[in-house]
């Protein structure tokens, strides 16, 4: 009966009725969320003030919300003993962004090379495996005692760390190749070299992309550990010279401000990721962005 | 000049020598991952006339997959041999395309990329191989859907799809793995029809690999069954059904076609129940 009946205007409303409900529901549970995320940020860093002004965390080791406010300021309109807080972050940015790149080239160029061909992969598949075993950070103080305090080692050490990220992923994304498609273009009388280029180098974008996200993170780890370790200028020499002062509030500064270059990196990344894979199923990469 | 060389016999004219497959006792072995010797098929012998549409039978692991990659080149026999219009097949057999069960589309090309893929290949120009690709797109049914992704399209137009693209080379051979075997009932009965269509007009060679008796029947001109693992050739049925057939539907209800169907299935009977016994047995 009710089902004959869905085009008068009484089911209509019915309809419209239903919808402006779910509508009404989902901007509520939006609502939530967003209060949800803003009582977590004020509990947190009001506790922090609130915890380090009473005095039961001692703020002169583990700083203060306001304190850190302070330094940010400072340093953006006095700067640092170094030079302005630009300057030094763009040494940072830079040699982490040509580590990154650097990494990443040369990850793709070898993971597609040696998951297309066996013998090399079964040759250097165990120094592989070592050098993904030591602890890579430790070659940081191995390129300033070789290259000096200047840009070059830390870009070094910024792609070691990314090379290797992205060279798995790439592996594994050749690896994945779905071999009827091989077999199909093989057929149809494609060289190695078209295989690569129609099959294998498109297949393993979605990994490598993937792996993007962490390599940049990684990329600004190892500019400022290097730095750390010794440097003229960056963001890390910053938080070296604040350490040895007994400066937490200007440690965390730095801390922030690296958070928001890598999140700018991040929204970058995933600008690429949405321009290099829209031919994705749009629900795929929404559940991967989570 | 490189289309002309790939187009030996106008449409509606019988093709040339060029496109007969000829099977000579094919044998072909594969080491275990234990280190045993397996022979997935062993002596295989049979003949594929130019512009014939043959159909391969047999029950599941019995070799058909292995036969066609044989033929197509991409692997190599242990003994016997595979000739493409009188030459042994070493190496990948010139005018060949593959139809898998699986869409096997590049996912990240565009349909019209996908069709063109096979002009691209071969060098020819962007803008000839778009042309090309267009006109194909117009004979599956798929024009206005060129710039869509394969995950934006039906089970059935996928097929299309993959259809033109192995198509738009003119093959001399065409080897298909149960290229239907995943389409719902319906879907598949007119995929088959627009199969013999194309076929009628273009008439490569064609081994044609299914589980469906019907639908080997119902398309080929001769049905080869195969034994059990390893593979041999136990029957040879030549189809004698008027061409062209028209609709796939239709002619399951013809007289010929149900006493054709009979017979195949007699042959066909004993090996898949010895298969079954065969797999009852390993998993008892
Ligand atoms: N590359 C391979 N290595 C080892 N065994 C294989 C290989 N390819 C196929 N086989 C085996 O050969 C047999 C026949 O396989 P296949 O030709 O795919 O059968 P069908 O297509 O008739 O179902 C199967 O038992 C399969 O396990
Ligand atoms: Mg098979």
């Amino acid at each position: 009966m009710t089902s004959t009946t869905v085009a008068t205007p009484a089911a209509r409303l019915g309809e419209t009725d239903l919808q402006s409900s779910a509508r009404r529901a989902h901007s509520r549970r939006t609502a939530w969320v967003w209060v949800g995320r803003v009582a977590v940020a004020v509990i947190v860093v009001g506790g922090w003030q609130w915890f380090t002004t009473a005095g039961w965390v001692d703020k002169f080791f583990y700083g203060q919300p306001s304190g850190i406010w302070d330094s940010l300021v400072h340093l953006f309109t006095v700067g640092t003993a170094f030079g302005t807080i630009w300057e030094n972050l763009g040494v940072t940015v830079e040699e982490a962004f040509f580590g990154f790149l650097l990494g990443t080239v040369a990850g793709v160029i070898i993971g597609i090379l040696f998951g297309s061909n066996k013998y090399l992969a079964t040759v250097f598949g165990p120094y592989i495996k070592v050098l993904n075993s030591i602890p890579r950070i430790v070659l940081g103080s191995i390129f300033i005692v070789a290259f000096g305090l200047g840009v070059f080692p830390k870009v070094l050490l910024a792609a070691v760390l990314v090379f290797f990220v992205v060279f798995f992923n790439a592996f594994q994304g050749v690896r994945e190749v779905d071999q009827n498609l091989v077999a199909n273009v093989r057929v149809l009388g494609a060289s190695t070299l078209q295989v690569a280029r129609h099959v294998t180098i498109p297949s393993a974008m979605t990994w490598i992309i993937a792996s993007l996200h962490t390599a940049f993170g990684f990329a600004i780890i190892g500019a400022l550990v290097a730095e750390v370790l010794g440097a003229q200028h960056g963001i890390g020499l910053i938080i070296s010279q604040a350490q040895g002062s007994f400066d937490p509030n200007t440690v965390f500064a730095c801390m922030v401000i690296t958070a928001v270059v890598t999140l700018g990196a991040e929204y970058l990344i995933t600008l690429l990721e949405k321009a290099v894979l829209k031919w994705r199923p749009p629900n795929r990469s929404e559940a991967q962005a989570i | 000049m490189s289309d002309q060389t790939r187009r030996p016999h106008p449409p509606g004219i019988t093709p040339d020598d060029a496109a007969r497959i000829d099977i000579i006792g094919l044998t072909k072995r594969f080491l275990t991952p234990k280190g045993e010797v397996f022979t997935a098929i062993n002596d295989v012998t049979l003949t594929v006339e130019p512009g014939q549409f043959c159909a391969i039978v047999g029950p599941t692991g019995c070799g058909k997959s292995t036969t066609l990659a044989q033929v197509s080149g991409l692997e190599h026999p242990s003994a016997g041999s595979v000739s493409v219009g009188g030459q042994i097949v070493d190496g990948i057999t010139d005018g060949v395309s593959y139809m898998f069960q699986a869409d096997s589309l590049f996912p990240w090309k565009t349909v019209l990329g996908n069709v063109m893929i096979g002009p691209v290949l071969l060098g020819t120009a962007k803008a000839e191989a778009t042309t090309l690709a267009m006109d194909w797109l117009r004979r599956v049914g798929l024009s206005g859907f060129e710039d869509r992704y394969p995950h934006q399209l039906s089970g059935g137009m996928r097929k299309r799809v993959a259809m033109a693209a192995a198509l738009i080379n003119r093959p001399r051979i065409l080897l298909m793995d149960e290229p239907f075997g995943a389409l719902d009932v319906q879907t598949k009965a007119i995929m088959q029809t627009e199969l013999l269509q194309l076929w009628e007009e273009l008439r490569p060679s064609v081994l044609f690999i299914t589980h469906d008796l019907d639908e080997a029947v119902a398309l080929s001109d001769r049905v080869v069954i195969m034994t059990t693992s390893p593979g041999t050739v136990k029957n040879v049925f030549d189809i004698d059904l008027p061409r062209p057939r028209g609709d796939v539907q239709q002619i399951r209800h013809e007289e010929r076609f149900l006493e054709l169907q009979g017979q195949i299935w007699e042959s066909l009977r004993d090996e898949v129940t010895r298969a079954y016994a065969q797999t009852a047995g390993v998993a008892a």
